[in-house]
């Protein structure tokens, strides 16, 4: 299987289904000369046009709209933000017209389009830049949200994104795209909704997405190591629909969890785990689950303040290890 | 006092300013030259976006305002920081991410801020802050105040919605603003022409029944005298003015960025140089006998003795106090 970066995975899952179905289109800021602000669509404009690598002005709500009313019409539009930090602005058409507009139709007008780019923190790029988001999009009824941390997982979950019939949303990662893994050629579907184990356990289930299965998956070599405790690594990589299945199932093994997310504490995407653990694994928890998130604070520009506001391996492990009362 | 001595004090008046002018361009010019320099060697992180070539605006168009005037700028901020005041060394030390930084180390680049200065930020979000600079307009005419705010952000923010929102409000509530468009004529790597169906900024003043200036961004001069005027119209009648300034930048988009990239050639930047603000305010100031090569090359090192300083001061400084991650969050 050859090993690709988790950019150019992306990048052959666009291509690939940009050749398979004309509908297909591609829009966003730097995505055509440019290409891409990092790189996800290179070489697509050459390939296939400006009528379907389109280059925009920084005009997000304005280009996010063209794309649900494309949609509308029959068309299937892949929608680049730069990051997700510039798509609050464009947060109008996905909530309230692409999250929306088949319901309030009465089924009549289904709105398959993806909005996708780098969410969360990078290195040191300040309080407006370093945001993860999928707490906010996870909210929304109407909406599809995916968060991969592989190359594998972006290839197969993006092509799933894009034959979706609904609005998902593609959650990539800055700090991901470089990274390396095994992706298989050609037809590779990764089912929305489904979560993966990374790594198989049985003392404590460590449940993460997109950056932080790098960070539980350190946390599980570190734990093996120094504790001799066998962690379970629980990917979710979609977060809306959420595998509940395979929360519980893992849950149920280990009976106990940690959740690990790059967003903010409050109303976080671990709070929704919690829910689902305490409601459908209940009998089985041996401890509280606890949760490890970013600092409850805007991002800090300073490289220790911005350390320590990050979930790192140190952290996954600390809470590991209260929760099997180790401390 | 006879109309002769009136005309030498008011030359010398001139000559003065435009000396302090050609101070402050070459302060930018240096500082930048050594904010590279740090972020190579990893002293500064993340997104920094470089002023150089684009020195003539900040310059000129500040030199028109009052120490009571209010300012508020985009991510590319370095320059109006420095020449609205606040030390080299505290603009460093905030790029370095030191708690004696402007902003705490916590804003970093994109945020600096200054509430003595009346330095409003640094602001991330491409569009975001022209809102901003209504509002403060808008508080300056709640109070009956006579200030003006200057709001300056790149020509791609004209292509937000938010632009052109704040533009028809600060039209309809005569709002006391000078929105200062710095025309560098590119967007990351999008050359305006790409993205814009009307690629005169100054041309969508009409929409909003304002006034406009299309200004000389490379003459500093041509910048104080055009946003004297706005000033002017602001301190009156609280009329607002669009300002387009016609500027360009000679480094990369941010220090993440190739230097000319694909999207223009080398040819065109080199081009570009010829016009450079500050030797053409150089020459004037030689040519005029107000400064010769002796007195340029002092001011020179000055300036870079100033920058050595700052960075000095910035390395030395420490890093805040762990304590801050949570300080700050919410007003007590
Ligand atoms: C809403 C939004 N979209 C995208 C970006 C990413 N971005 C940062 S600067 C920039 C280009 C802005 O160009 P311009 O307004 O001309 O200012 P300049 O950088 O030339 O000073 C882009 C696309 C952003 N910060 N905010
Ligand atoms: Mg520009």
């Amino acid at each position: 299987m050859p090993t690709l970066t988790y950019r150019d995975a992306l990048n052959q899952a666009l291509r690939e289904e940009m050749q398979r179905d004309a509908n297909v289109f591609l829009m966003g800021e730097e995505v055509g000369v440019y290409q891409g602000a990092y790189k996800v669509s290179r070489g697509l404009l050459e390939e296939f046009g400006p009528m379907r690598v389109v280059d925009t002005p920084i005009a997000e709500l304005g280009f996010a709209g063209i794309g649900v009313g494309a949609a509308m019409a029959g068309l299937r539009p892949v929608i680049e933000f730069m990051t997700w930090n510039f798509a609050v602005l464009a947060l109008d058409q996905i909530v309230n017209s692409a999250a929306k507009l088949l319901y309030e139709s009465g089924g009549q007008f289904p709105i398959p389009i993806v909005f996708r780019g780098p969410n969360g923190a990078a290195l040191q790029l300040g309080a407006q830049h370093s945001q993860a988001w999928e707490g906010w999009l996870s909210h929304i009824p109407g909406l599809k949200v995916v968060a991969p941390a592989t190359p594998a997982d972006a290839k197969g979950l993006l092509k799933s994104a894009i034959r979706d019939n609904n609005p998902v949303i593609v959650l990539e990662g800055e700090m991901l795209y470089n990274t390396k893994g095994e992706v298989p050629e050609g037809e590779y579907v990764v089912p929305i909704g489904r979560a993966d184990v990374k790594r198989a356990g049985r003392d404590v289930t460590l449940i993460c997405h997109s950056k932080t299965v790098a960070v539980a998956l350190k946390a599980a070599e570190q734990l093996a190591e120094q504790e001799r405790v066998s962690a379970e690594v629980v990917d979710l990589r979609s977060l809306r629909p959420l595998d509940e299945a395979a929360i519980t199932a893992s849950v149920a093994k280990t009976n106990r969890a940690v959740v690990i997310e790059e967003g903010w504490p409050h109303c976080g995407i671990g709070a929704q785990v919690v829910d689902v653990i305490q409601r459908e694994a209940f009998d089985h928890l041996d401890a509280p689950v606890l949760r490890v998130t970013q600092a409850d604070v805007p991002m800090p520009y300073n490289k220790q303040l911005e350390r320590l506001a990050k979930p790192s391996p140190d952290k996954v492990v600390a809470a590991a290890r209260r929760v099997l009362y180790l401390d | 006092m006879t109309t002769a001595t009136a005309h030498a004090q008011k030359d010398q008046a001139q000559a003065e300013l435009e000396r302090r002018m050609l101070r402050q361009m070459l302060l930018i010019r240096h500082f930048e030259e050594k904010a590279a320099e740090a972020y190579a060697l990893g002293k500064i992180g993340g997104f920094c976006h470089l002023y150089i070539g684009q020195e003539a605006v900040a310059v000129g168009s500040l030199a028109a305002l009052r120490d009571d005037d209010y300012v508020i700028s985009s991510y590319r901020e370095h320059g109006q920081a420095l020449v609205r005041g606040i030390s080299a060394g505290a603009v460093m030390a905030e790029l370095f991410g030191k708690a004696t930084g402007c902003s705490k180390g916590k804003g970093g680049s994109m945020h600096l801020f200054d509430a003595e200065k009346r330095f409003m930020g640094g602001h991330g979000i491409v569009g975001g802050h022209v809102p901003l600079g209504a509002g403060i307009g808008f508080a300056i005419k709640y109070k009956g105040g006579d200030q003006v705010c200057i709001c300056y952000f790149g020509e791609a923010a004209v292509n937000i919605g938010a632009f052109h929102e704040t533009l028809n409000m600060a039209s309809v509530y005569h709002l006391p603003v000078i929105f200062c468009c710095e025309n560098n004529r590119y967007g990351m790597g999008t050359a305006f022409e790409r993205v814009a169906a009307v690629t005169d900024v100054a041309e969508h003043a009409c929409s909003y029944d304002m006034a406009a200036e299309l200004v000389n961004g490379m003459d500093a001069l041509a910048v104080y005298a055009a946003t004297q005027r706005a000033v002017e119209r602001a301190r009156k009648g609280g009329h607002p003015t669009l300002l387009e300034v016609r500027t360009y930048r000679y480094m990369g988009h941010s220090m993440s960025d190739p230097l000319h990239g694909v999207y223009r050639t080398k040819d065109e930047v080199e081009e570009q140089k010829k016009r450079d603000p500050i030797s053409q305010l150089a020459l004037k100031l030689k040519e005029e006998g107000a400064l010769d090569q002796a007195g340029l090359d002092a001011l020179d090192a000055e300036v870079r003795a100033e920058v050595e300083e700052a960075v000095k001061f910035a390395d030395a400084s420490p890093d805040p106090d762990s304590a801050e991650l949570t300080t700050h969050v919410v007003a007590d």
